[in-house]
C-alpha cells in the first residue's frame, strides 16, 4: 500500500512546485478581490486582506467526496480557500473512477503482476494487458474517498490543508459543525441534506426583535446532480428559505403497486421490483437484503430474468437491476463540473462579498442543449425547521401544566389551540393522544419546564394541536426570579 | 444578499460550544411531522398502538387491529410501522406481522394498499393508513390480489372464502399453508 500511495509523485509536478508559476497563481482571484465594481456585494471592501483571510481564517466544510465533492475540493482549493475539511462515509469503487477524478488506478508499462484481476484489466481497456506487460493496479479502490481526495488535493495545490473525515455526518457532534464558517454540500440524498439543514438552522439565535443574530448564521451551499440535470443553491438560515421550506419541490419516488408487480408485470422494472420486494422475502427468509452485496444483486437479477421469461418481458439487464434496486441514475461528469463550479463561486462570494450572490436556486439541464436559470424561492413563514418561532417569556419556575395553561390564555393563539401537545426537540414532553402516550407523559405536567428543557434558558418548543395545520413553534425565554409571585394563582 | 463575515476585523472563532451540557438530540423533519400525526391520532375502538422504544421514539411502532365485523371479525392483526426521516415525503413501511389469509396481504406480510405505495401523498397521515388497513379487513378486494389463491376463492365462492378465513384464524391449514391462531 505504501508504495502505491507515492505513485502520484511521478505525475508532472512543475505546475505546483515551479516558483515562476506561483507568481501568477492569484492573478484571476485578485482581479475579483482587489478592485471594486458595479456588481460587488453589500459592504464589499476590496484589498489583499481578503485573500489572506481565505487562506488563513476561513474554514470550509465539504460534505461528500464523490462526483461533486472531487470537483468542489479542487475548485475551492484553487479559489484560495486554505483550510478545507471533507467528510465522506464511502470507499472508492471502480465505477467511480470515470468522473471522480481525484481517484485512480495506475497503468504503467512494467513488470507483469500476477495478482491483477481480470476485472481490473477490463477497466484498463487493454484486453492484451498481460501480453504487453502493462502494470495496472487498483491503486485507490477500496480506500476511503475523503482520505484519498484530501491527499490528492494537497499534493496538487500548494498551501492548502485538507482534513479528511471518514465517517457519517451523523457520527460527528453537532459542535463539530460550528467550527466552520461555510458548509458546502455535494450529496446525493434527501436525508443527508435534510439533516445538515436542520443542524445549521438549529444554530441560529435570534435577537429580541426576532431578527437572526448574524454571528450565529452558517451559510450552506448545496449542489446536486442527477444525470444531465443539476441544481445549486444558497441557504442562509434565518434569512433565505431553508432546504425544508421547499422540500415539496422534489418529485416523489416512482413506486409500483405491489399487486401489479405480483399479478400483471408489464415492464423490466416490474420484474426486478418483484424479485426485490417480494421474492427475496419469500425465498431468503430472515436474510437482510444488501444492495452492495454482488451476490444479492445477482440473485435479484436472476430471479427477475426468470420472471421476465415467464411474462414475455425482455430487456432485463444486470445494470438495469442495479439501477432499479438502488435507484441509480447515471452520473455525468460535466454536470458535476457545472454545478460544483457554481457552488464554489457562490462560496467565494459569500466569504468575500466580491459579487452579489445568485438569487437563489440555480437549475441546470443539459439533456438537449443547455438550459440554465435561477429562480427566487419564498421562505415558508411557518417552516417547522427554520421559522424563528413565536416569542414567549415565562417564569423560570413554571411547570409544564402552567405553561400549557399560559399558551391557551395567550391572545396570539386564540382559537388556534384546544388541546396542545408539547415537544422539545426529540422529547415528547406532553402528548394529548394516543392514550398510551398521554399516560406516559402525564407525570411531566407537574415538572418544571426549565428542567424538562435541560436547563436551556431559551429554545424552541413545538406545539401540536388538531386546530393547527402545521407545527406551532414557540420560542421560550425564561425570565429570572424564581421567587416572583405566580400571576395566575395570584389573580384567582 | 447579506454580508456575514467582516474580514477586516478578523474572523471571530465560534466559541459558544462549551457550556457543558450534553448536546440536544437533533430532530429530523420527518420526526417533527410524525409528532404532529401521532399527537392527533384518532384511534377507532378496534385499533391500539404500541411504541416499543418508548415515548420519545415514534419512528417505529405497532398497530393492532381487531375487526368487529366482516370476514375477519374477532381476529387480532399486528402491523409494524417504520417511518423514514423524510416522512411524509416517503410513505411509511408497513408490514403485517400476523400471518393472515387475505387477498391483499401475502404470506410474508406485504400489504397491497394503494396509499402505501403508488398513491401516497404527503397530505395523507398515519390516520389515513389506519383507515385504509381497517377497510382492507372489512372489504377485501379480490381484483387487486397479492395472495392469488385467496382472491380467487373470494371472487368465485365467497362462502368458501368465509370458511377459509375462519379456519385460518383459528389456527388451521388453508391451501397447504398453516396459519397461527389469532382469534
Amino acid at each position: 500500500m505504501a508504495d502505491q500511495q507515492q505513485q502520484p509523485s511521478s505525475l508532472p509536478s512543475s505546475r505546483t512546485d515551479d516558483g515562476s508559476g506561483m507568481e501568477n497563481r492569484w492573478r484571476d482571484i485578485d482581479r475579483l478581490l482587489l478592485r471594486s465594481g458595479n456588481l460587488v456585494g453589500p459592504g464589499f471592501e476590496p484589498g489583499p486582506e481578503l485573500r489572506e483571510a481565505l487562506e488563513n481564517d476561513f474554514r470550509v466544510l465539504v460534505i461528500g467526496a464523490g462526483g461533486l465533492g472531487c470537483e468542489l475540493l479542487k475548485d475551492l482549493a484553487l479559489s484560495g480557500f486554505g483550510h478545507i475539511d471533507v467528510i465522506d462515509m464511502d470507499t472508492i469503487d471502480v465505477s467511480n473512477l470515470n468522473r471522480q477524478f481525484l481517484f485512480r488506478i495506475v497503468v504503467s508499462f512494467g513488470s507483469i503482476r500476477s495478482s491483477l484481476s481480470s476485472k481490473a484489466r477490463a477497466i484498463c481497456g487493454w484486453k492484451s494487458c498481460t501480453a504487453v506487460g502493462v502494470d495496472c493496479r487498483m491503486q485507490d479502490v477500496g480506500k476511503p474517498k475523503s482520505e484519498v481526495a484530501a491527499a490528492r488535493v494537497m499534493q496538487r495545490v500548494k498551501g492548502v490543508t485538507v482534513i479528511p473525515h471518514f465517517c457519517k455526518i451523523e457520527d460527528k457532534d453537532i459542535a463539530f459543525y460550528k467550527d466552520f464558517q461555510i458548509i458546502v454540500l455535494g450529496l446525493d440524498s434527501l436525508e443527508a441534506r435534510s439533516y445538515i439543514n436542520s443542524v445549521i438552522c438549529g444554530f441560529v439565535e435570534y435577537e429580541e426583535d426576532g431578527s437572526p443574530d448574524l454571528s450565529t448564521i452558517k451559510p450552506l451551499v448545496d449542489g446536486g446532480t442527477e444525470g444531465f440535470k443539476g441544481h445549486a443553491r444558497v441557504i442562509i438560515p434565518g434569512i433565505t428559505p431553508c432546504f425544508h421550506c421547499s422540500l415539496w419541490l422534489f418529485p416523489p419516488q416512482i413506486t409500483f403497486p405491489l399487486c401489479t408487480l405480483a399479478e400483471t408485470p408489464r415492464s423490466p422494472a416490474h420484474c426486478i421490483e418483484y424479485a426485490h420486494l417480494i421474492q427475496w422475502g419469500q425465498d431468503r427468509i430472515g436474510e437482510y437484503f444488501d444492495a452492495d452485496n454482488p451476490e444479492h444483486m445477482k440473485w435479484i437479477y436472476d430471479q427477475a430474468l426468470k420472471r421476465g421469461e415467464q411474462f414475455n418481458i425482455s430487456g432485463i439487464t444486470y445494470s438495469l437491476t442495479q439501477g432499479v434496486v438502488k435507484n441509480i441514475v447515471p452520473a455525468i461528469a460535466s454536470t458535476n463540473a457545472v454545478v460544483a463550479a457554481t457552488c464554489a463561486l457562490e462560496t467565494l462570494k459569500i466569504a468575500t462579498m466580491c459579487s452579489t450572490g445568485m438569487d437563489i436556486y440555480m437549475q441546470y439541464t443539459g439533456t438537449e442543449g443547455i438550459y440554465l436559470r435561477t429562480v427566487p424561492h419564498d421562505k415558508d413563514r411557518n417552516c417547522i425547521i427554520c421559522s424563528p418561532g413565536v416569542p414567549l417569556e415565562v417564569d423560570k419556575s413554571i411547570t409544564l401544566q402552567k405553561f400549557i395553561d399560559t399558551l391557551l390564555k395567550d391572545s396570539r393563539f386564540k382559537l388556534k389551540l384546544s388541546k396542545p401537545s408539547v415537544s422539545y426537540h426529540g422529547n415528547n414532553l406532553y402528548m394529548q393522544a394516543p392514550a398510551v402516550l398521554e399516560e406516559m407523559t402525564r407525570p411531566n405536567l407537574q415538572e418544571q419546564l426549565l428542567r424538562l428543557m435541560g436547563g436551556e434558558t431559551s429554545d424552541v418548543l413545538n406545539i401540536n394541536d388538531r386546530r393547527l395545520t402545521g407545527v406551532l413553534r414557540v420560542r421560550v425565554t425564561f425570565r429570572e426570579g424564581a421567587d416572583t409571585i405566580d400571576m395566575d394563582t395570584a389573580g384567582t | 444578499m447579506i454580508k456575514l463575515f467582516s474580514v477586516k476585523q478578523k474572523q471571530r472563532e465560534a466559541a459558544e460550544n462549551a457550556n457543558g451540557r450534553p448536546p440536544v438530540k437533533k430532530q429530523s423533519a420527518g420526526e417533527l411531522r410524525l409528532q404532529k400525526d401521532i399527537s392527533e391520532l384518532n384511534l377507532a375502538k378496534t385499533t391500539t398502538i404500541f411504541f416499543p422504544n418508548g415515548k420519545d421514539n415514534l419512528l417505529n411502532f405497532e398497530i393492532t387491529i381487531r375487526p368487529d365485523e366482516g370476514y375477519y371479525q374477532g381476529g387480532t392483526f399486528v402491523f409494524s410501522f417504520q417511518i423514514s426521516q423524510v416522512y411524509p415525503h416517503e410513505a411509511p413501511k408497513v408490514k403485517c406481522k400476523t400471518k393472515v389469509y387475505h387477498p391483499n396481504i401475502d404470506l410474508e406480510g406485504n400489504v397491497c394498499l394503494n396509499i402505501l405505495r403508488e398513491d401516497w401523498k404527503p397530505v395523507l397521515s398515519i390516520n389515513s393508513i389506519l383507515y385504509g388497513l381497517t377497510y382492507l379487513f372489512l372489504d377485501p378486494n379480490p381484483d387487486d390480489p397479492l395472495n392469488h389463491e385467496a382472491a380467487e376463492v373470494l371472487r368465485d365462492n365467497p362462502r368458501q372464502f368465509d370458511i377459509n378465513v375462519k379456519r385460518s384464524m383459528s389456527g388451521g391449514y388453508v391451501a397447504g399453508n398453516h396459519f397461527p391462531r389469532c382469534i
